[in-house]
């Protein structure tokens, strides 16, 4: 526990770590991280415009709603998957310096947090192509944000913890997300689902919780108070587990690397 | 005040062959009843440090001696806190730093400024501590304009002048060395050289491996020699050399 509120105390050293990823990835190109805007736009306009045919989805519904799911689904699996590789990626600096564990899961979430900054540019775009305001509910957003990031920096954790020790465990998290990116309705709406067996097993989701968090508000809803729920149950029984896990395994990570 | 503190203290690092590694292996051990991987995944462990026993001070300043594989490198991980010792218990007091490797951290593809605030960062420094001794780390690696230039451009002594002048600007209580640091030309070397006295003096305890008898002699006045992870002779520089080096 006291490791991971000491790794608050390394806000500098994150924030530097995490931008100069950002910074690095893009070196010497002449819009840098803007490609990330820019690579991510193109990907919602051809998914909108094929599958938008496909399910004959009315466009100005559809494709918002798809470009504020793809948007922040690359934010979780980005935090995610970075996360597996959070430790084994530190190693140099494990073995080198006594910094708290936990302050390289937060350079992997803040790193993403930046790309999702860059990324969230095209959502009001889409919007405006669209004719659709943003409203008022779009500020619940944040709160949704914040819930979603301790959510996900608990399971970076435990990721990044497991798969120090047993390598595979990355591969089988990147098909998991995979399998769980065509079962979260992102690309299709819920609406599309034929009854409500369909919809039940969607509460069982914990991702499109996760989802329903942030794209409702920005989509101009409120998200259920169920969503509420879940998340915050996963958050605070997520973090127990985790803390768990770390305190009795922390001190061994600088041996697995 | 700063102290460490060994109690019994000793070091095991698990050896993982790539296939103990892999979740599969331990899966299949289950189904297996384990017979299958009996041979492989007994889990292999290498005792690199057993049993230490010693306490150092302020005013200590440690040479730790001892063949390739002594456990010396072990040690000062341990010291910096990087590994938590598997038995016994290490006590340690004091902001501990290390200069073992003044390059970590640094990015190739980044100019010499930046990695300023990059190593400074990863040395614990925020960025209103770096930027106020920026002009001073610019001026001490002599480096001039190439300091707005990627790393990649430096000469391997330019690169080595960078790490070196932003790794010192620490003060801290306890200070972990392997080997003496030796940077730059003729110049810059002598002045390194007084950079590195000064930063040695200010500390409280330091803790040096080295092979060389000069410099242990000139630096230390305590010396601790290792031997397959023990400790075989702890005492006054004259002793221990006379004994080590023969």
């Amino acid at each position: 526990m006291n490791e991971i509120l000491s790794s608050f105390k390394k806000l500098s050293l994150i924030s530097t770590l995490g931008l100069h990823d950002i910074r690095g990835r893009y070196r010497r190109s002449a819009i840098g991280p803007f490609w990330l805007t820019i690579s991510m736009g193109v990907m919602i306009a051809t998914i909108g415009v094929v599958f938008g045919q496909i399910f004959r989805s009315p466009m100005d519904e559809y494709l918002p709603f798809l470009a504020a799911g793809i948007i922040l689904w690359a934010f979780f699996t980005g935090t995610i998957n970075e996360g597996c590789t959070g430790f084994i990626e530190a190693e140099g600096m494990i073995k080198q310096l006594p910094i708290p564990l936990f302050v390289h899961i937060l350079r992997v979430l803040w790193r993403n947090l930046l790309i999702l900054a860059h990324n969230i540019l095209i959502l009001p775009l889409v919007l405006l192509v669209m004719g659709k305001g943003i409203g008022l509910e779009a500020l619940l957003a944040v709160p949704g944000l914040f819930l979603v990031a301790v959510c996900l920096s608990w399971i970076a954790l435990l990721c990044a913890l497991l798969c120090a020790r047993y390598r595979d465990l990355a591969q089988i998290v990147v098909s998991v997300l995979q399998v769980a990116f065509y079962l979260t309705p992102i690309i299709w709406m819920p609406s599309l689902l034929p009854d409500r067996m369909g919809a039940t097993f969607l509460q069982f989701n914990p991702f499109y919780h996760l989802l329903e968090l942030i794209r409702a508000p920005l989509l101009g809803a409120v998200p259920s108070l169920t969503s509420w729920l879940v998340i915050l149950v996963i958050a605070i029984v997520g973090w127990g587990f985790t803390l768990l896990v770390f305190s009795r395994l922390r001190h061994r990570v600088a041996y697995w690397l | 005040m700063a102290q460490i503190q060994f109690i019994q203290a000793g070091v095991e690092i698990p050896i993982f062959n790539a296939s103990s590694r892999s979740l599969k292996t331990r899966l299949m051990q289950v189904a297996t009843g384990g017979r299958l991987s009996a041979d492989q995944s007994g889990h292999v462990v290498m005792r690199a440090l057993q049993d230490l026993n010693f306490t150092l001070s302020d005013g200590d300043r440690v040479g730790l001696v001892g063949h390739n594989g002594a456990g010396k490198s072990t040690l000062l991980r341990v010291l910096s806190g990087v590994y938590h010792p598997t038995h016994g218990s290490v006590v340690s007091e004091g902001y501990v730093a290390s200069l073992i490797d003044v390059s970590l951290g640094i990015d190739h593809e980044a100019t010499g400024r930046e990695n300023i605030f990059l190593r400074g960062a990863l040395l614990g420094l925020t960025k209103k501590e770096v930027s106020a001794k920026l002009n001073e780390i610019i001026e001490f690696s002599e480096l001039g304009d190439f300091i707005d230039m990627p790393m990649r451009t430096y000469s391997s002594g330019m690169h080595l002048r960078l790490a070196f002048s932003v790794s010192t600007v620490i003060r801290p209580e306890i200070l972990l060395m392997d080997e003496w640091l030796s940077v730059g030309d003729e110049g810059f070397k002598h002045k390194a050289e007084e950079r590195l006295t000064e930063l040695i003096q200010a500390t409280k305890i330091l803790v040096i491996a080295s092979h060389s008898r000069d410099l242990i002699m000139k630096t230390c006045n305590r010396v601790l020699w290792l031997e397959h992870g023990n400790i075989k002779m702890d005492g006054a520089p004259d002793a221990v050399c006379q004994a080590y080096f023969g």
